[in-house]
């Protein structure tokens, strides 16, 4: 597919022809050089278990390559190990905040795509069996129109495995980080997946505590492991 | 939009079998080509598909218009035909003991004509003849014939001006003020005042239209915004347009006589509008490549900050204006450059008003609207193409808007004159010939 548009600012794109172009596969782009450059890039040494970049930790909040959020939620024995380790592609900066609201709460669907190249990148680093999509809840699916993990699935060319769906919701981003952790189960799985390696979408990694909520149900019921990959970190 | 309306949809559908309102598609198909009923985006490239939750099928969405929530082909659009919303009012309502000079009150006499016979006018008023004040009266006609009046602006700043100064000479009118963000979307006003954007929400709801900054970006280049404003029209209304500068095309129709216009020439100071003085500065970009300001600027710079008096300086561009700040702060290191995407523009324009910054460098985003009271203006690189006429008219409008300091200097730096420059300059030389004609200047 040849995108003439920037999906972001819509202006126009040139078309990079060359020999390369012609003979390799690689992704073509979905937004112009200008977009691009605005988002950060998550680059160099990151947390090992939630991928946020280790030099911007003061060093009383890490402890070797983790940082303090993470072990903490290491140390307490109901959630050590859920999530293996979390991948994410960019810090979730003004910018990011702006296309990523665009896309899930106004509705553009087709910014699903414009990550694509950088997650299918990724992927190539992560073994799994199944990916998984983050469920909304039926509401909130009504009022979207969309589910935003799914559509970034589907946009990189793969079948989302619906293994989850929801208990019942209540917005996440009203509440604080104590009650999002403490909250009890909002997912539920009826299936059994033993020793699958899952691996889990979502747009935005902020505590943490929807992808492990997520991570504990499908361990429950059979997971060998849940990795997680996100666009943006919080 | 049906996700806006926070009316439950009983209502909503009792009112429609009531005949008192229309559903409308949010986007149809006319010759195999897509159109957004909302924006009127018929561009293929801002239209995509998504597999909807709503209506379970590959839907059909307008990206243009998004930003206000997705219309897409299975979203209704609705809109009340019923009758208006009782507004009793018989007496005038407004309060202002101002008065209006002779060039205003010829103005506000033709836009009360126009109102009350729903006709189209044009108000072409000189940068600080005092535009609002001349819609005073005709809002008060529309209002106490019981009609609904809308004004609208490219602007959020300007929305943000005007709402004040109209509710406090309406204190009795309900006026809505409508921007992204605002909070009274849900108020049937008789009096609302909008961005040109917001008018994407209404459809057929006015009875009189009063566009202010017809010129202004974006109303001017977006097609969407010009949709939206007929949209928002009643079939039989009135529609007045507001500029200092109408561009060439309006220019002509009104001079053939096809636009019905009315002009406001002089300020209400009653001085005459500075007129531009042309100098030839060389190729300045080249110069600028080896770190050399053109001398001619250096020298205007120095002679301003010498006898202490501010200026401001236009710049082309964002990129040409971050070379040229370093160079001209070794003449005073409280010079600041301002720019559309700086976060701290709001903070600068203040300081500059607060009279803490003697030179501020801008690119065209300070070429209307805003007022400081004693200053210079000069442009460097006015051939440049974003340098149209009428920004070179408003530019030049800076100059000398207060009654206490109704003059100062305006320089068009060049290398090489345009023909936006010199039909910039006839423009300002006409409206002061005409002015002194009829006798509306004294100095």
């Amino acid at each position: 597919m040849i995108i003439e548009h920037c999906l972001v600012c819509f202006s126009e794109m040139m078309p990079q022809m060359g020999w390369t172009t012609l003979f390799s596969k690689e992704e073509s782009s979905y937004m112009c050089t200008e977009c691009y450059a605005k988002f950060e890039k998550i680059e160099g040494e990151t947390c090992k278990s939630c991928g946020r970049p280790l030099v911007e930790i003061e060093p009383q909040f890490k402890a070797g390559n983790r940082c303090l959020d993470c072990i903490r939620w290491e140390e307490d024995h109901e959630w050590a190990g859920t999530l293996e380790r979390n991948h994410s592609l960019v810090h979730y900066n003004d910018f990011a905040k702006e296309v990523i609201a665009r896309f899930k709460y106004r509705g553009d669907y087709l910014l699903s795509y414009l990550f694509v190249p950088l997650i299918k990148k990724k992927l190539q680093l992560i073994s799994f069996d199944a990916i998984v999509p983050i469920p909304l809840s039926e509401d909130r699916l009504y009022e979207r129109g969309f589910n935003q993990s799914e559509a970034i699935i589907l946009a990189c060319g793969y079948q989302p495995n619906n293994l989850l769906t929801r208990i019942h919701s209540e917005k996440q981003s009203k509440k604080s980080r104590s009650e999002r952790i403490h909250l009890s189960q909002v997912f539920q799985t009826k299936i059994n997946i033993p020793n699958k390696k899952i691996l889990l979408i979502d747009d935005i990694y902020t505590t943490g505590s929807t992808l492990r909520h997520a991570a504990k149900v499908l361990k429950e019921a059979g997971a060998q492991s849940i990795t997680s990959l996100t666009i943006a970190r919080g | 939009m049906l996700d806006d309306l926070v009316i439950p949809l009983e209502e909503i559908q009792e009112h429609y079998e009531n005949g008192c309102l229309i559903y409308r598609k949010g986007i149809s198909i006319e010759k195999n080509k897509p159109i957004c009923n909302r924006c009127g985006n018929k561009n293929k490239h801002f239209f995509a598909h998504f597999p909807c939750a709503r209506c379970g099928e590959q839907c059909l969405y307008c990206r243009k218009c998004i930003m206000m929530g997705r219309i897409s082909a299975c979203t209704p659009l609705i809109s009340w035909t019923g009758p208006p919303a009782q507004i009793d009012i018989n007496r005038s309502q407004l309060s202002w003991n101002g008065s209006l000079s002779e060039g205003q009150q010829a103005a506000s006499e033709r836009v009360v004509q126009a109102i009350n016979e729903n006709k189209e006018l044009l108000i072409w008023a000189v940068c600080g003849a005092g535009k609002t004040e001349v819609l005073f009266q005709g809002i008060d006609a529309a209002l106490t014939a019981g009609k609904r009046v809308c004004l609208a602006t490219p602007r959020t700043d300007v929305v943000l001006e005007l709402t004040p100064r109209l509710k406090s000479v309406f204190p009795n009118i309900q006026v809505a003020s409508l921007y992204g963000g605002s909070e009274d979307r849900h108020l049937n006003a008789s009096l609302t005042i909008t961005t040109t954007h917001q008018l994407l929400r209404f459809y057929q709801a006015f009875d009189t239209v009063i566009l202010d900054e017809v010129d202004a970006f974006p109303y001017s280049v977006e097609e969407s915004l010009q949709y939206a404003v007929h949209q928002a029209r009643k079939q039989s209304s009135s529609m007045i347009y507001l500029t200092a500068t109408p561009n060439e095309k309006w220019q002509t129709e009104c001079l053939q006589g096809k636009k019905d216009f009315a002009t406001i020439p002089a300020r209400y100071h009653r001085h005459p509008l500075p007129m531009p003085h042309f100098q030839w500065c060389g190729n300045w970009e080249k110069g600028l490549k080896k770190n050399r300001l053109p001398p001619t600027i250096v020298q205007w710079v120095k002679k301003r900050l010498d006898s202490n008096k501010q200026c401001l300086l236009f710049i082309p561009k964002i990129d040409k204006m971050e070379k040229i700040l370093p160079l001209i702060r070794s003449l005073h290191p409280k010079i600041e450059a301002v720019h559309a995407e700086d976060p701290n523009r709001k903070e600068k324009v203040i300081a500059m008003r607060n009279k803490e910054i003697p030179v501020l460098l801008t690119t065209t985003i300070l070429e209307r609207g805003v007022t400081f009271p004693n200053i210079d203006v000069a442009v460097l690189g006015a051939e440049d193409r974003i340098f149209t006429e009428s920004a070179l008219v408003q530019i030049a409008g800076r100059v000398g808007r207060s009654a206490q300091f109704p003059s100062g200097e305006i320089t068009f730096f060049h290398y090489g004159k345009t023909n936006a420059m010199i039909r910039a300059k006839n423009q300002i030389l006409k409206m002061n010939e005409e002015a002194r004609k009829k006798g509306l200047i004294d100095y």
